[in-house]
């Protein structure tokens, strides 16, 4: 790619959000390029099962599968495709820089950021030294190696209940752990995980630590109405407590939020800097579903387009 | 371009414990999204650090045995063998230059 050449449009981040951008912003003949992220490719969807709330698929379809059509869909009609990662970005100015991670600079008129998000740690010491060995946060990824186990999901949103309910088919018995007494998931999630005959619930709790030498043994739980600690035997510990923005690129250069977050004018994918867009989780603390994200993608795209028709 | 191998419970003892060279092992399986995202990374160092380390990748569903042995519980997880003992183990599918970094002693 000649660092000579200026771009119409570079979109950072696949995912929902990224791939439904490139395919507008493709189909309007941005000829976008896409970086997808050399690891990341596909964001969040593809550490997931069965997806079964995206409209157009009325009896659900696995994750990874949606983020493929997606990805071909926005092949179809040009979109550059790069399975590599942005490292850096320079976003002020009329002309962007970026480079990848194998060195190659490129110049753009316009930038769509669609990064997503991480997942969130505890936070603890432990957690981390523990993380792989009993301490993980995908469970599709690593359920199958705790057959005949017993586990702690900690968590209360839809994602610990799919973790929770996807875990039962490997382990004897799934304790949910929530801090609260009431989850923020959905009500069909919630409904599935309580007639789980291998779930459990513990309220009112939280990680405080996790224990074991080598390997996770157990937890060490503080109950957050009466403070008094407890310790319980566990055979890994699943952590799906949320996700994070991943905006660490853009300190600096981009308007964020206290916690992170991009910030948008208005309804608008507009940031602070001319001619840089935001979507999906990137920008968005309160809906965070595949179908938010890709309108939000499908607004990024048109927003770039009306910008560099005026420009 | 010679990609990573794949190995079994059965040459394990062979192609990694014996080895005269580092051997890189990728614990894998087909339905880890993470471990089909890192595979064609792992396959682009095969080729590019050919003769200094070896890199194969272990099935973790049909070589269970040798997954439980060596204590994994989450993949993908990449276990860097120099004569037949682990001398580094990364977890989680990584960017090639943090990788590179990762295993710069062994490259």
């Amino acid at each position: 790619m000649s660092s000579q050449e200026i771009h119409e449009l570079v979109i950072v981040g696949s995912g929902p959000a990224g791939y439904t951008a490139a395919i507008y912003a493709a189909r309007a003949e941005l000829a976008p390029i896409l970086y997808e992220g050399s690891v990341t490719a596909g964001g969040a969807l593809m550490n997931t099962t069965e997806v079964e709330n995206f409209p157009g698929f009325p009896t659900g379809v696995m994750g990874p599968d949606l983020m493929e059509s997606l990805r071909k869909q926005a092949e179809r009609f040009g979109t550059k495709l790069i399975t590599d990662d942005i490292v850096s970005m320079k976003l002020d100015g009329e002309i962007k820089e970026l480079e990848d991670g194998s060195g190659n600079k490129l110049r753009a008129k316009s930038v769509i950021l669609a990064t997503g998000s991480a997942y969130k740690e505890i936070g603890l010491v432990n957690e981390k030294r523990l993380s792989g060995h009993g301490v993980s946060w995908c469970a599709t990824c690593d359920g199958f190696f705790f057959r005949e186990k017993v586990l702690a999901v900690v968590g209360g949103g839809d994602s610990a209940m799919e973790e929770a309910n996807f875990l039962t088919r490997f382990a004897t018995k799934v304790y949910v752990i929530h801090r609260r007494d009431s989850l923020r998931a959905s009500k069909i999630m919630v409904d599935r995980a309580k007639a789980n005959p291998k779930i459990e619930f513990i309220w009112n709790t939280e990680v405080i630590d996790v224990l074991g030498a080598d390997k996770v043994e157990g937890l060490k739980l503080r109950n957050t109405v009466t403070n008094e600690e407890s310790e319980k035997a566990f055979d890994g510990l699943f952590v799906a407590i949320g996700h994070l923005p991943r905006s660490e690129l853009l300190v600096g250069q981009i308007d964020l939020d206290g916690e992170g977050y991009v910030k948008v004018e208005g309804r608008s994918t507009r940031t602070n800097q001319s001619g840089v867009f935001a979507c999906g989780d990137l920008v968005d603390h309160t809906y965070r579903q595949a179908i938010t994200a890709a309108g939000s993608g499908c607004q990024a795209a048109l927003d770039a387009e009306r910008f560099l028709a005026g420009h | 371009m010679s990609a990573a191998q794949p190995v079994t419970t059965a040459t394990f003892d062979e192609v990694v414990l014996k080895s005269s060279t580092p051997v890189l092992v990728d614990f894998w399986a087909e339905w880890c999204g993470p471990c089909r995202a890192v595979g064609p990374i792992l396959d682009q160092i095969a080729d590019e650090y050919a003769g200094k380390i070896k890199v194969v990748k272990l099935n973790t569903d049909e070589e269970s045995a040798i997954a439980i042995k060596y204590g994994i519980t989450s993949i993908p997880t990449l276990n860097v063998y120099v004569n037949g003992e682990v001398v580094k183990t990364v977890i989680g599918a990584k960017p090639k230059p943090a990788l590179l970094k990762e295993l710069a002693a062994y490259l």
